[in-house]
């Protein structure tokens, strides 16, 4: 920030002393810089307006179904029967459960994967492992939904003798390896962030180095570690293609983990292509439940952001 | 110390220890056995002929040729849409706007805001606004204005970095030299910070050729090269989804593998791209 401070000052200056010396060439060149500042503006404006449209269509289109049915009827409807009923209670179910999972596995092995980069892989190690993680967070989500389909998913029905592998498990599994490198790669920057006097004066009291990295270096970075943790949990409530790949997509409410089930954003993937009237409305407003969710996270982590620059 | 509590732990570190070890063994082996599935059963599959062969369900030829073009369009087109707007915000963010003013915080927050916003609701989004209400229909227009949304606040923060990044001491020298606020930028500010613009740019790229689910709910699936902006459009990504819909005979199972493999290839080389640049930008 201080960066942009200093020149700001005397950028004002220089320009209009240079103005008042010349003629026409500096009148022209004077009109080209405002010209280009009000563009520069109002690119900047157009992140806003997209966020302001997307919102103001994205509610306007959920308006019909919220009427519909209610929003008592929507969110805590447990039959998904168009064109009668619209409860998407299911489908929050299925995104919170398979998201859960995900975390509760996912979450230990990137903070482990995290430590041990920072700490303690020799550094020819850490030069391959971290553009390997990076690859990781490359693969596009569709080609975790065909691993899924074709490892996970048969897998599955081996071990737990189920007729079809496309359930909430298999689901968990694919979302688990794809927060990985958000989960990782957050973790790492923050406890490299962490001092080092404090790793040095835990050591020279006699703690073990593993000790010190679990019980000093982690509670230090904790609110980075967080908010990779929120990043993961928004990945694998937003993922979409991959799970509709692997969770076998049955509008019912779940009974296990073992179950098929419908994330809401398999919802609105499946049904959005055809789908009319108040039925269309009513995968806006799955939409919009989704988009609640991404918000409550969010302002998590801005709380979390202002708690650390406090 | 006694000899036990001692034991105790080291057993405890020890234990520690091998999780963190087997944590990292985890993450790589789920790499490495992705990456080798796919491609050793995808490999054998791809040859000349599946990658500039057109599609067609008919005559049963399964190449993939449309795909890429669709794809290789789509980037370009997000790109030349949001690049720009990105970067002329990234520099009124930086150069322009009072650092902490109410319009910076606006601004920061919109790009934050969009940043978080699943991937589906901008495909939710571009159906109404893009394909309905502005009566583009499903086409590779408006899937590229989806996709441009979508990857604007990874350029603009990246472009931010990067210009934030150029020494101050460049910016005296040329105001010292007499050269206007706009000069400074294209000649002095833009050139030292490209090396992280490319990054960014070539990082989107990965971001839209990974996308599958705003794409098909704007540009559809119409596997055929598209001859005008307005044409629908299949992309690599919902090209392989559309395959994994349809898995009935051995060789829909090749084809499938085949075109995951291609994705992979695609997606290592544009990783090693930005590995490449980013490293030669540190170098300087």
């Amino acid at each position: 920030m201080f960066m942009t401070n200093v020149p700001q000052a005397f950028k004002r200056t220089s320009g209009s002393s240079l103005s008042r010396q010349g003629g026409i060439v500096s009148r022209r060149r004077e009109l080209t810089e405002i010209l280009f500042q009000g563009l520069f503006m109002l690119s900047a404006f157009i992140g806003v307006l997209s966020l302001g449209l997307i919102g103001f269509f994205v509610f306007k289109e959920a308006a019909p179904a919220i009427e519909f049915s209610g929003i008592g009827g929507l969110v805590a409807g447990t039959d998904w029967l168009p064109p009668a009923l619209y409860g998407i209670l299911p489908m929050i179910v299925a995104s919170l459960l398979s998201t859960s999972l995900a975390v509760i596995t996912g979450v230990p092995v990137g903070i482990m994967a995290a430590i041990f980069l920072a700490e303690v892989a020799p550094p020819l190690v850490v030069k391959i492992m971290r553009p390997a993680v990076e690859l990781l967070a490359g693969i596009p989500s569709v080609v975790y939904g065909f691993f899924g389909l074709v490892v996970i998913v048969p897998l599955i029905e081996q071990v737990f003798g189920v007729p079809s592998g496309s359930t909430i498990l298999a689901a968990s599994i694919v979302l688990a390896i794809m927060i990985l490198p958000t989960v990782i790669t957050v973790s790492e920057t923050s406890l490299r962030a962490v001092p080092n006097q404090y790793k040095e004066g835990s050591l020279a009291l006699g703690a073990s180095k593993v000790y010190t990295t679990f019980f000093v270096q982690l509670p230090a970075a904790r609110s980075g570690i967080l908010t990779g943790v929120i990043l993961g949990i928004a990945r694998a409530v937003g993922e979409t293609m991959a799970i509709i790949m692997v969770m076998g997509n049955a509008p019912a409410m779940p009974e296990g983990v073992l179950d098929s089930a419908r994330s809401m954003t398999a919802n609105i993937a499946l049904e959005m292509s055809y789908a009319t009237g108040i039925h269309s409305s009513a995968l806006y407003a799955t939409g919009v439940v989704l988009l609640v969710f991404i918000m409550l996270l969010n302002a998590t982590l801005m709380y979390l952001n202002r708690q650390t620059s406090k | 110390m006694s000899r036990n509590l001692r034991n105790s732990r080291n057993l405890k570190d020890n234990v520690l220890q091998g999780l963190i070890w087997a944590s990292a063994v985890f993450t790589m082996g789920f790499l490495v056995w992705i990456l080798f599935y796919i491609i050793s059963n995808g490999i054998n599959h791809v040859s000349w002929s599946f990658i500039t062969d057109n599609y067609s369900r008919i005559d049963d030829s399964s190449g993939i040729w449309s795909m890429i073009v669709a794809t290789v369009y789509m980037v370009l087109l997000s790109l030349a849409i949001a690049a720009p707007i990105a970067i002329m915000t990234a520099i009124y963010l930086t150069e322009y706007a009072k650092p902490g003013s109410k319009l910076v915080q606006l601004v920061r927050f919109c790009t934050a805001s969009l940043a978080g916003i699943p991937s589906i609701i901008y495909g939710l989004f571009g159906m109404t606004f893009f394909v309905t209400v502005m009566g583009l229909g499903f086409s590779l227009l408006s899937g590229a204005l989806t996709l441009a949304i979508l990857i604007l606040p990874v350029i603009i923060r990246t472009t931010e970095e990067a210009i934030m990044a150029v020494p101050l001491a460049y910016r005296e020298a040329s105001y010292g030299l007499g050269a206007s606020r706009l000069y400074t930028i294209t000649k002095v500010i833009l050139p030292s910070a490209m090396p992280g613009i490319v990054a960014s740019i070539i990082l989107s790229t990965g971001r839209i050729i990974g996308e599958s689910a705003p794409v098909f709910l704007t540009a559809g699936m119409v596997a055929r090269i598209p001859e005008s902006v307005f044409d629908s459009a299949r992309t690599l990504t919902v090209h392989l989804y559309m395959l994994t819909t349809e898995l009935y005979t051995q060789r829909d199972w090749d084809m499938a593998f085949a075109s995951a493999t291609v994705l992979i290839v695609l997606v290592l080389s544009i990783n090693l791209l930005t590995r490449l640049i980013t490293a030669r930008f540190n170098k300087r």
